[in-house]
């Protein structure tokens, strides 16, 4: 058998095979099952999530993005530890200066031999440093952002999944509920709610346990009360669209077969296939929340002082525009890099995790 | 010898996917003279569809010919200018597909989208345009057919749509009509309609018929010729009847064994082809149906079987057949 | 041999979409099904789409709350009951094997999904055991375990999801259309492995397909739909050989046989037309706007389902003439 007999034959059809072959006994012995195995091998897994970060790492705009957000962070939230001056710091004697200019006592200092921490953006009419308190704005604008479209992430997806899940009567109130909110005027209400809200805020902050809201600010709380009533429904309507497609789909019936429960079929189930919708809103909110919030504290609705917002920061410049238009400049460009920024990653993600929304 | 209506030479076609190149179809020959009707089975993914398709000039979107020709009477379709194309779909080669739910225009009558083809490529005049479109939906059996040319596809049933598929691909007498799985979205008493009406319109007309479909019962049914496809090759060739009582190939005897028979007269163990269909982005280097095939031998696994040819117009590429070849040669020489 | 489900004039109406505020119109997607299986057996279900054939399948396993009638499991009215102890013994396995699986999760969490929603596990440990012995029963391996549904086949998806249901250790399974949307080369396989889990675990099928030669193939008896009425119930050789109604004589007929010679001598039963919609179906018996033996009782009478030989039941004025 092992003996090797090479034999050439040629068939009738020539331009079929196009070469004579050479054939070896030892070829024609069955393979084995392991052979064949080796030929059937899966390909390697590759999780939803491993798939989209690939192709969001294949996206130039969104990763730029990405990077200059993630360097936003550092420059809003680590950085304050590390400067030398504080953004409620008064330097007597220091008001107003331009970017990069000393005042006299600290170039007498500096004359002296110290070593004296130049004030980059300059400094506002109290004597405080502009580039630390951008940082500062920035951490506040950013928090906001953050903490707003957490907010809003929660309420609106379990109201959207519940209304879309449970459907008919539910649904129909629970949307017409939305409709009516989506007509009321939110400036307005922002407006009524900071200042009807002050007063009882400020009472219960003194109430011992309710520190943390003098600390955070009654304008920041309000802000937050405001999303948290009106800024969800977007979230929950897209949220419902999903829910009403995907609850006609086999594996939820299949889950009710087995007798899963609505929370579980909600969570388990739908909640985990809107995911990509879910962090692609979430992350396109941030940017809308944090310009509510500047456009808020330039009204004076925002953040209470000494705390500085990117919006109060602009607001605060508008006073001395004609002599010191960089202390609008800075905060005004802070806010357009942040929200192009988050406006870009969340479309980066968008693209790579929920290709169908893209249309 | 006639010239052949269509003529594909080891047609070569890939995909360029993200994931990496598909090699839809390898080295895919097929010959057809007029008035032949061919079959092309095989399963989802062995590249029946995307033959008819490079066919038509209709090479779907990140899909590459890269290799061989296609002619069609007399014209080298893989040569042609997306205009030349034009002219010659619709009028001599025509496709209906397998929903006729999707490929009607919903914002269109019936009446407006049959006479299009015909103002498009036969004649300028609206009124005999008219006058055809109402013959072809009476030669295609629609009852009331002057009621149906102005209503719209949602006003028609699956059946009714599909017939009026086939009226638009008839209405120039095609040369070829290529019915890609016509019947598949079909209850099965309406597929005998829409089968039996192909069948008698190929005889009054004359026409070639390429027959694209998974279901072994309609190729019996309606072809006389049967290309069995797998992984994007050409496995078995052969007459209808060289197919089904003397199949060569191993995917084609499986084929025929795993179906259930309505005409059983007791209960036998289907017997199934084993294991998965081929991962296409990573197809074996040998057969391509070797790690299914209860027969595989060592060759099968190294090398892609050359076509052997069982009789006059029967081929089929499988070692198998080599194999009985050889042990023929070698037990003569040894005596 | 005993009555595991008995249906008793099942109705299942939908409401549907009605063109004048006042007059409420209902799809009567079953209207007034009757039949039994038996304990070890399986029931085929045959029907053009539209016929209801799904749905009674799902009403069975109360995936919806049936209009009227009842249900009964191992002789108790399950009709009006709560499902949850039933859920462990009736199970359902679906038709596309690609929106029957949850994307998002990794197999061993869908095979696993009942095991915890039953507490089936006292420990992770013994959940894992038991998901992977699932994966094994049929003919699948731990190594599938961490994967997605994406990474597999239809029929890879397919057996995923017969052994979903059978976490749950259940005695009677729907199985609906669960090969039609498979390739032919991978249906015999799943075919063959249910019949094996019934051989093995003594399951109870109700087996829905439109290819009656599927459904004969692997059925001891069949029932054939026709618009939401059962209109012949008999042995599968029996309704395939000695069918009387002409609506399975001419789906029978109608199949093309995979064997050209018998192919070109196969007689045709043409039935004319479509089928009439479900919303407005015709009057008396529901197949005599197709049916060429209709006279005028066939119009005005509806015909009852009765028993004309042992076990064979059938719905016509005519089939007997």
């Amino acid at each position: 058998m092992n003996q090797k007999m090479p034999v050439t034959f040629h068939l009738d059809h020539e331009k079929r095979v196009p070469e004579a072959f050479q054939l070896n006994a030892e070829d024609f012995v069955p393979a084995t099952d392991i052979e064949k195995q080796e030929l059937a091998t899966m390909r390697e897994s590759v999780s939803y999530w491993k798939d989209g970060i690939m192709r969001f790492k294949k996206n130039k705009i969104a990763m730029v993005s990405l990077l200059v957000v993630i360097f936003m962070m550092i420059f809003a939230f680590i950085l304050p530890y590390f400067y030398p001056y504080r953004y409620e710091h008064q330097i007597r004697g220091s008001e107003n200066l331009s970017p990069m200019e000393y005042s006299q006592t600290e170039l007498d200092a500096k004359a002296a031999g110290e070593s004296v921490f130049p004030h980059f953006f300059g400094t506002d009419s109290l004597g405080r440093d502009l580039m630390v308190r951008v940082m500062k704005g920035s951490s506040i604008s950013i928090l906001v952002g953050l903490v707003a479209s957490t907010i809003i992430l929660l309420i609106g997806s379990t109201y959207g999944a519940i209304a879309g899940y449970f459907g008919g009567w539910a649904d129909t109130i629970m949307m017409r509920i939305i409709d009516i909110i989506y007509t009321v005027p939110d400036i307005l209400i922002i407006i009524l709610l900071s200042v009807t809200l002050k007063f009882p805020l400020q009472n219960l902050a003194l109430r011992s346990g309710f520190g943390w809201i003098s600390t955070v600010g009654v304008g920041l709380i309000s802000i937050f009360i405001v999303f948290s009533l009106l800024y969800w429904v977007g979230m929950a309507r897209i949220v419902r669209g999903q829910v009403l497609a995907l609850k006609e789909l086999e594996y939820v019936t299949a889950a009710r077969a087995l007798g899963a429960n609505h929370g579980r079929i909600i969570r388990k189930h739908l909640l985990t296939n809107c995911i990509g919708t879910l962090i692609v809103t979430t992350t396109l909110q941030i940017p809308a929340s944090i310009f509510t919030e500047s456009f808020l504290s330039f009204l004076g609705l925002g953040v209470s002082a000494p705390m500085p917002s990117l919006g109060s920061l602009a607001a605060q410049a508008i006073g001395g525009i004609n002599s010191y238009p960089h202390r609008l400049f800075v905060p005004a460009v802070m806010i357009s890099v942040i929200i192009l920024a988050f406006n870009l990653l969340g479309d980066g993600l968008r693209d790579a995790f929920d290709p169908k929304l893209k249309n | 010898m006639s010239q052949n209506l269509v003529d594909i030479k080891n047609l070569k076609l890939s995909f360029f996917t993200a994931a990496g190149e598909v090699k839809a179809l390898n080295d895919v020959s097929i010959q057809m003279k007029q008035g032949d009707v061919l079959g092309i089975v095989g399963e989802s993914g062995s590249g029946k569809s995307v033959t008819a398709y490079s066919l038509m000039g209709l090479v779907p979107h990140p899909g590459k010919i890269i290799g061989g020709s296609i002619a069609f009477d007399g014209h080298y379709i893989n040569e042609m200018s997306e205009k030349e194309l034009r002219i010659l779909r619709g009028n001599k080669l025509s496709i209906i597909f397998q929903d006729p739910m999707t490929s009607l225009n919903p914002v269109y009558t019936i009446g407006n989208q049959i006479e299009e083809v015909i103002l498009l490529h036969a004649t300028k005049s609206k009124k005999i345009a008219s006058k055809r479109a109402l013959d072809l939906l009476n030669l295609v059996g629609i009852n009331e057919p002057r009621r149906r040319l102005k209503q719209y596809p949602h006003e028609l049933s699956g059946g009714m749509r599909q017939r009026v598929m086939i009226a638009i691909a008839l209405a120039c007498e095609p040369k070829l009509l290529i019915a890609d799985e016509p019947t598949t979205a079909l209850d099965v008493t309406i597929q005998a309609q829409i089968l039996e009406l192909m069948g008698e319109l190929r005889k009054k007309i004359g026409m070639s018929i390429i027959m694209i479909t998974h279901d072994l019962g309609v190729v019996a049914n309606m072809c006389e010729k049967i290309a069995v496809m797998y992984a994007g090759k050409i496995v078995e060739y052969g007459t209808a009847d060289e197919i089904f009582y003397n199949p060569k190939h191993e995917y084609t005897k499986g084929l025929l064994l795993s179906i259930p028979k309505i005409s059983a007269t007791k209960h036998e163990k289907l017997i199934p082809i084993d294991g998965t269909p081929v991962d296409m982005l990573m197809p074996p280097k040998g057969c391509p149906f070797a790690p299914r095939c209860a027969s595989c031998m060592k060759i099968c696994l190294k090398e892609m079987p050359p076509y052997t040819d069982i009789n006059e117009d029967h081929y089929s590429a499988c070692w198998l057949l080599q194999k009985a070849a050889y042990d023929t040669i070698t037990n003569g020489v040894a005596r | 041999m005993s009555k595991l489900i008995e249906v008793k004039n099942l109705k299942q109406y939908f409401p549907a979409a009605s063109n004048s505020l006042f007059n409420k119109r209902f799809l009567k997607a079953v209207d007034d099904v009757s039949f039994s299986i038996n304990r070890g057996e399986t029931l085929g279900l045959v029907g053009e789409s539209g016929c209801g054939k799904t749905t009674t399948g799902k009403s069975i396993v109360r995936l919806h709350e049936p209009t009227s009638g009842s249900i009964h499991y191992d002789g108790k009215d399950i009709t009006n009951v709560n499902m949850l102890p039933y859920r462990r013994k009736m199970q359902i396995v679906f038709q596309d094997p690609y929106a029957s699986l949850n994307p998002r999760m990794a197999v061993s969490d869908i095979v696993g999904e009942a095991i915890d929603i039953h507490k089936l596990a006292s420990n992770n440990k013994d959940r894992k055991a038991k998901i992977i012995s699932m994966l094994e029963r049929v003919g699948l391996n731990s190594e599938h375990a961490n994967r997605f549904p994406h990474e597999f086949s239809g029929g890879q998806r397919q057996r995923i999801g017969i052994a979903r249901s059978l976490a749950v250790d259940p005695e009677f399974i729907v199985c609906d259309e669960p090969v039609s949307a498979l390739d032919v080369s991978i249906q015999a396989q799943i075919i063959n492995m249910f019949e094996e889990l019934q051989e093995d675990l003594g399951l109870t099928y109700l087996f829905i397909a439109h290819d009656l030669s599927v459904v004969k193939h692997i059925s001891n008896r069949i029932g054939v739909m026709y618009l939401g009425k059962l209109v012949e119930l008999a042995e599968s050789y029996e309704l395939t050989f000695h069918s009387l109604h002409p609506y399975t004589k001419s789906l029978i007929s109608s199949i093309p046989e995979p064997d050209p010679k018998k192919s070109r001598l196969q007689q045709r039963i043409m039935l004319e037309g479509d089928v009439p919609s479900p919303l407005n179906p015709p009057s008396g018996c529901h197949f005599r706007t197709r049916c060429q033996y209709a006279t005028k009782i066939c119009a005005e009478q509806e015909p009852t389902f009765t028993e004309i030989s042992s076990g064979h039941f059938v719905a016509c004025h005519h089939c007997c003439d």
